[in-house]
Parts: C-alpha cells; sequence; structure tokens
C-alpha cells in the first residue's frame, strides 16, 4: 500500500517539475495576485484634482482653500474664472471636485452671517464622493468653529472651553489601509482556487490520457490514488502559503500580529474543504476545459458571498446564511483574525469548527462520490 | 497450438451485465485455457469492452459467474488484478515521463520489489527492443513504439493472463504485425492472452475466436474450424463489367442474403438452394452482362455476416 502511494506520489512530482508552466503558476502567480491586487487595490482617498473658483480670494477664503490642500485629500489644480468653467472641468474629468467661494464669502463671516461654499463632487465613483464630501464637511466645520470662536475672543467673551471632543482611535489597521484588509482574502482565494484547480486538473488529465482507466485494472486503491494526488498539492499550498505571507510581511510591511504556526495549521483544516472541492470537479468533468469552468464557477460565490471585499453584514438574509455554508467565509475570517489581530484559536474557536465541519463534510461527500465514479 | 490439455485459467457461466434495462452483456459462457491467445471479435457496441473489464474486476457482474485464475471476479477482484496485465488502445502512457518511469512507475503500481525492479524493468526493455528509447519522453514517441510499451508496461509484473482491449487500434500495419509475433512470443511463456478486436484477419491469427454479437457469443471455435462449418449457405463471386447492376439486379432474387460490392465483383452470400448457375441463369435474364459465376472459399468476414445475418443489421462498417 505504501509503496503503491509512493509511486503516485512521486509521479505526481515528477509531472508538476515537468510542467514549468504549472510550477510557474503555482508558486510565482499567487505573488504576482498579491502585488498587483496590493497596488491595484488602494480604498485611501487621496490627491483628488480638485478646480477652484475662488471669487473673493481674500485672507479668510485663501485660508479655507489652503486648509484643502493640507488635508492632502484635495490637489487643487486648476482656477476657474466662472462657473461654467468648473463645470466643464469635472465634465472632461480634469476635475472630480469643483469648489466655488462666492464673492462675499469674508464678509458674510465677518458680520457673523453664514458664509457658503459651493461644492460639486463627481459622484460617479461614489466611494471617492463620500471621502471627498466628508472630508470637505469636516473642513468646513472646523473653519466655522475657528471664525466663531474669533467672534467670541474680539467679543471678550474669553476662550472656546467646552464642546465635545471625539478621540478616535482604530483597532487592528491604524492606517485604515485597504491593501492590510485585502490581503488576508487573497490569500485564502488564491489558495482555494489553485488548490481546486489543481487536485481537478490533476485526475481529469488522467482521465483524458487514459491512464486513469489504467490505474482502475491495477491494484491502485481509490484511497491510495486520492492520496497520490493530494499529498503534493497540499504541499504547494503550504509552500503558497508562506511566499505568500512572506510577501506580504516583507514586502508590504504588513504587520503580521499572530502565530504562523497557527495559520498553517488552520490552512491544512480548510484545504480539506478546497481538496473536497477540486475531487468534486474532478468527477463531473470529463475534460480540462470543463474543469477549469466549474473551477472559476466556484470561485464567484467565493468572491462575493465570503466577505473577500464586500462586508457580509450588510447582504441580505437569505445571502447571508447562504455565505454561512461556504468554507471559505470562516477561512477568511480566521485569516484576518490571525494577520491583523493576533488572536488565537481560542477567540477564532466560532470560526474554526464550522470551517472544519463544513471541510469534512464536502471532503468526505467529493470522496464518496469520487469512489463511486472510478 | 493445442491447448486442450492446460487448465483453463479464465471460466465464465452465464454471465451478464447490465446497464439499466440494457444488457450489454447477456448471459455469456465460455472457457480460456493457459497459454491460448483467445480473440473476441465483435462490433462497436456488442458488449466486448464490458466483457473483458469485467473479466479484469473492474465491471462488476449483475449475474452469472466469472473466474480467473480460479478468482471469482465480483469477490475477488484484488487478486485478480495483481495478476493480470491490461493494456488498451488508449495505452494508458504517461506521456510526461519517460519510457523507463513509465516502466518503474507500473512496476511500482503492481508490486515488483523494489531490489528486483531495476533489473525487470531492463530485462523488459532488451526484450521489447525499447533500449534504445529508454530516456525519451512518451509523449514524442510514434503510436508503433507506444503500442510496444504500453504491452511493457502491462507485461512488467509477469502476469499469467494479458488483457488487450482493442490493442492495435489505430496503429500501422508494419506495427501491427510486430506486435502480434510479440503476442505469440508471450503466448509460449505460458501467458494467457484474452484480446478483443474488430479487425478480422488479427481475429484469425488467435488460437480461437468468439463471436460476440448484441452481448452474446455468436459462435467460438478455431478460426478453421469457423470457416468450414460456421457457414450456413454459400458464397459466390460474380464478375461483370457493371457489379452495381448486377448487384441491383440479384436483389429481388429469393434465396440471396447478403451482397457486397468490391471493385469490379460482387460477392453475395446465398442459401444452400441457390446455386450459382441459378444466379448466372437469373442474371443473364435480367439482361445484366456478367464475366463469370463462380462459388468462392468464406473468409471469417464472410462467416461472421452470415451469423449476423438474421439478427437485424449488424454494424458491418466497423469490418474493414
Amino acid at each position: 500500500m505504501a509503496t503503491r502511494t509512493l509511486a503516485l506520489i512521486r509521479n505526481e512530482f515528477i509531472h508538476i517539475v515537468r510542467d514549468p508552466y504549472m510550477l510557474m503558476l503555482a508558486l510565482i502567480a499567487p505573488v504576482i495576485d498579491l502585488v498587483l491586487f496590493g497596488y491595484a487595490i488602494n480604498t485611501t482617498v487621496e490627491h483628488l484634482p480638485t478646480v477652484v473658483m475662488d471669487q473673493a480670494d481674500d485672507r479668510l477664503s485663501r485660508e479655507f482653500v489652503a486648509g484643502l490642500v493640507n488635508s492632502s485629500i484635495f490637489d487643487v489644480r486648476h482656477r476657474a474664472a466662472s462657473a461654467s468653467d468648473v463645470r466643464d472641468e469635472i465634465d472632461r474629468g480634469a476635475a472630480k471636485i469643483g469648489i466655488i467661494i462666492a464673492p462675499d464669502f469674508a464678509r458674510q463671516l465677518a458680520a457673523g452671517q453664514t458664509a457658503s461654499v459651493q461644492v460639486l463632487v463627481d459622484g460617479s465613483d461614489p466611494a471617492t464622493a463620500q471621502a471627498a464630501l466628508y472630508a470637505i464637511v469636516a473642513l468646513g466645520e472646523s473653519q466655522s468653529a475657528r471664525a466663531l470662536s474669533e467672534r467670541l475672543a474680539r467679543l471678550g467673551l474669553g476662550s472656546t472651553s467646552g464642546g465635545v471632543e471625539v478621540q478616535p482611535r482604530l483597532l487592528y489597521n491604524p492606517s485604515m489601509s485597504g491593501l492590510n484588509f485585502m490581503i488576508p482574502g487573497l490569500l485564502g482565494l488564491g489558495i482555494q482556487l489553485q488548490t481546486i484547480v489543481f487536485t481537478a486538473f490533476s485526475i481529469v488529465g488522467e482521465r483524458e490520457q487514459g491512464t486513469l482507466e489504467q490505474l482502475l485494472v491495477s491494484p491502485v486503491r481509490p484511497i491510495e490514488l486520492m492520496l497520490g494526488k493530494m499529498v503534493p498539492y497540499v504541499a504547494l499550498a503550504f509552500a503558497d502559503v508562506i511566499i505568500s505571507v512572506a510577501v506580504v510581511v516583507l514586502w508590504f510591511h504588513v504587520v503580521f500580529a499572530g502565530s504562523l504556526l497557527l495559520l498553517v495549521g488552520l490552512s491544512m483544516v480548510f484545504l480539506f474543504a478546497a481538496l473536497g472541492l477540486g475531487l468534486f470537479v474532478s468527477t463531473v468533468s470529463q475534460t480540462l476545459g470543463q474543469a477549469t469552468q466549474l473551477a472559476f464557477l466556484l470561485q464567484i460565490p467565493s468572491m462575493l458571498l465570503t466577505g473577500f471585499i464586500f462586508p457580509l453584514e450588510t447582504m441580505p438574509r437569505p445571502l447571508q446564511d447562504l455565505s454561512q455554508l461556504i468554507p471559505l467565509t470562516y477561512y477568511l475570517r480566521v485569516l484576518r483574525g490571525i494577520m491583523l489581530k493576533g488572536v488565537g484559536a481560542d477567540v477564532l474557536w466560532g470560526d474554526i469548527w464550522p470551517m472544519a465541519v463544513l471541510g469534512i463534510a464536502v471532503f468526505a461527500l467529493s470522496v464518496s462520490r469520487f469512489r463511486k465514479r472510478m | 497450438m493445442n491447448h486442450s490439455a492446460a487448465p483453463a485459467v479464465i471460466v465464465t457461466r452465464d454471465l451478464e451485465r447490465r446497464f439499466g434495462k440494457i444488457a450489454a452483456v447477456a448471459g455469456v459462457s465460455f472457457s480460456v485455457r493457459r497459454g491460448e491467445v483467445f480473440a473476441l471479435l465483435g462490433p462497436n457496441g456488442s458488449g466486448k469492452t464490458t466483457l473483458i473489464r469485467m473479466l479484469c474486476g473492474v465491471v462488476v457482474p449483475s449475474g452469472g459467474e466469472a473466474r480467473v485464475l480460479d478468482y471469482d471476479v465480483a469477490t475477488e477482484s484484488d487478486a485478480i488484478k495483481a495478476r493480470v496485465g491490461y493494456m488498451s488502445q488508449r495505452f494508458g502512457l504517461y506521456n510526461k515521463l519517460t519510457v523507463a518511469e513509465n516502466l518503474r512507475f507500473y512496476a511500482a503500481i503492481y508490486g515488483v520489489p523494489r531490489h528486483e525492479r531495476d533489473d525487470r524493468v531492463d530485462e523488459i526493455l532488451e526484450q521489447l527492443g525499447l533500449q534504445d528509447r529508454e530516456r525519451q519522453r512518451t509523449g514524442t514517441l510514434s503510436g508503433g513504439w507506444k503500442q510496444r510499451l504500453a504491452l511493457a508496461c502491462s507485461i512488467v509484473h509477469s502476469p499469467a493472463v494479458l488483457f488487450l482491449d482493442e490493442p492495435t487500434a489505430g496503429v500501422d500495419p508494419f506495427s501491427r504485425r510486430r506486435f502480434w509475433s510479440m503476442i505469440h512470443r508471450l503466448s509460449k511463456e505460458g501467458i494467457t492472452v484474452f484480446l478483443t478486436t474488430h479487425y478480422l484477419d488479427e481475429a484469425e491469427s488467435a488460437d480461437r475466436v468468439a463471436l460476440m454479437y448484441d452481448g452474446r457469443l455468436a459462435a467460438l471455435d478455431t478460426a478453421a474450424n469457423l470457416i468450414s462449418a460456421g457457414l450456413r449457405g454459400r458464397i459466390v463471386e460474380i464478375r461483370a463489367p457493371q457489379p452495381l447492376a448486377a448487384l441491383n439486379a440479384l436483389q429481388s432474387l429469393p434465396g440471396v442474403r447478403d451482397m457486397v460490392s468490391v471493385r469490379s465483383r460482387v460477392r453475395a452470400l446465398l442459401n444452400d438452394g441457390l446455386t450459382p448457375n441459378q444466379v448466372q441463369a437469373a442474371l443473364d435474364e435480367r439482361g445484366v452482362v456478367v464475366d463469370e459465376v463462380r462459388q468462392v472459399a468464406p473468409t471469417l468476414e464472410d462467416v461472421f455476416i452470415s451469423l449476423l445475418e438474421g439478427s437485424e443489421e449488424g454494424d458491418r462498417s466497423s469490418f474493414v
């Protein structure tokens, strides 16, 4: 039994090594993915091109504009002479934000009236628009608070004491970097896709080549064949976890807060599910083309319904329930928990056991299906 | 070759396999003796592959019984799998492995002990004339060489029985001939060879031929006996300047059971009651010019067609 299993494993490794394309896909693709995504997914809103029409052009209005620039959210690229110029710049896409300051800005402030500033925001990208709006409203409020305190001081009514100061403190991801959030997700999704595709391809490839038929008439047992297919790809998946974590920590300087050992151990639990899905794909696909299509089809719910990008909390109830049936949902929480929060198995237990139960269920179902189809 | 004294290594009795309502193998009984080359001849879809897969222990029979090397195919398939070799037209070779690696892989899979493996692989490489290609990647071999390697892999563990499922499909005639000389050599060494084919000339090289049609054995004997005794009726050959006209003219003649036109000739299977002279007369009567009508010796193909004819239309197109 051991001889046969070892021969199968050895054979699989020879195939992996003899296929440079596959080896590259296995070891380099996850890194390329991480790096590309890492740079492309930058959810921090900064340096928005801004056009300003400052009709007042006095000390107070210039201070207001300087405040915008200093926030580093806005880059004042152009000065416009008319409201239609402002509109035109935004239409052309040269600016995303337009700010129009009325000629009597200073006078109104001085007179104790509310000075209004008109802000035009390109709303076609809602995330950016929202961030810009928050920033500009906050800036306006701080300016009016200062103006108020100046007026009070001038009237001899003392300093601005009292009031509420909010002191926010962000936990786990202090820079609020989207990258930190995305990277554990990318890691999980990448490992799942790769394990499914490679396991399925390896089996379907043998079916296409006619060697599966040959193995079936040999003394090889289904369990030996499965071990022979899985051990190499589990090894590859571990190599990928290590490489990916190294890239994340050394290249992107994401702080790895938790235990690497725990991460590797729980990845093993998750791999049961991924291997099971790979086996499943192999039992329903006659050709490599079908296997590819099916593997990518499985990837869609994995991206949308696991909290990979969109938070689960805001989804309709049925979709939330569905997400609870996807092993990746738990694995992503485990990954983020370990990498960003540095928590241990005790805290993650609520995610670990459903992941294990689902993983083993998927695996067992696929194994029995695989045995029947052999 | 006379194998009647040798012990039977394959015995089936009313062997049956159904897939849903369809009986792929519908009650087959025969036995094969040690060292025999046994050919199972039949058109595509006649049940040959299902039968061979049952004997290999891969498909479980739904009725009847089969024993290979005295092991029951239904309950002792592990014992059978370890002692038989199998080769199919798809060859079952790993294209990315070298010739020697394929052999070593199958040697390990079939439990050839580690310390004997290298010697055994070298021996087989030499025996099948593969030693010069030992390091070549299998994917770069031509069809004939792949076939030879597939045969090598199927005998690397010195099996007692060798099952070959259409082993020469898609291989050039020269390679086929070499392949057959290797098969006969193996049989001389005492290996029993059970093969399926739809090449009639190939079946004639076997010690015995079983004609399979529609899940049943239509006949089983040596090719020579089948040809001399199996034919019900006679074969006549008609030479005519316009063979198609002759063929059309004979279509309605009672007693003509089957006709095929080959170049300037028509080959016809007649009932025993119909003589060549009567055919000649019928053609004259219908105004068809004929050079010659004569009775000829039947071939295995004629026998097979005479046996199938009557059991609806056989898939004759698959016979070369």
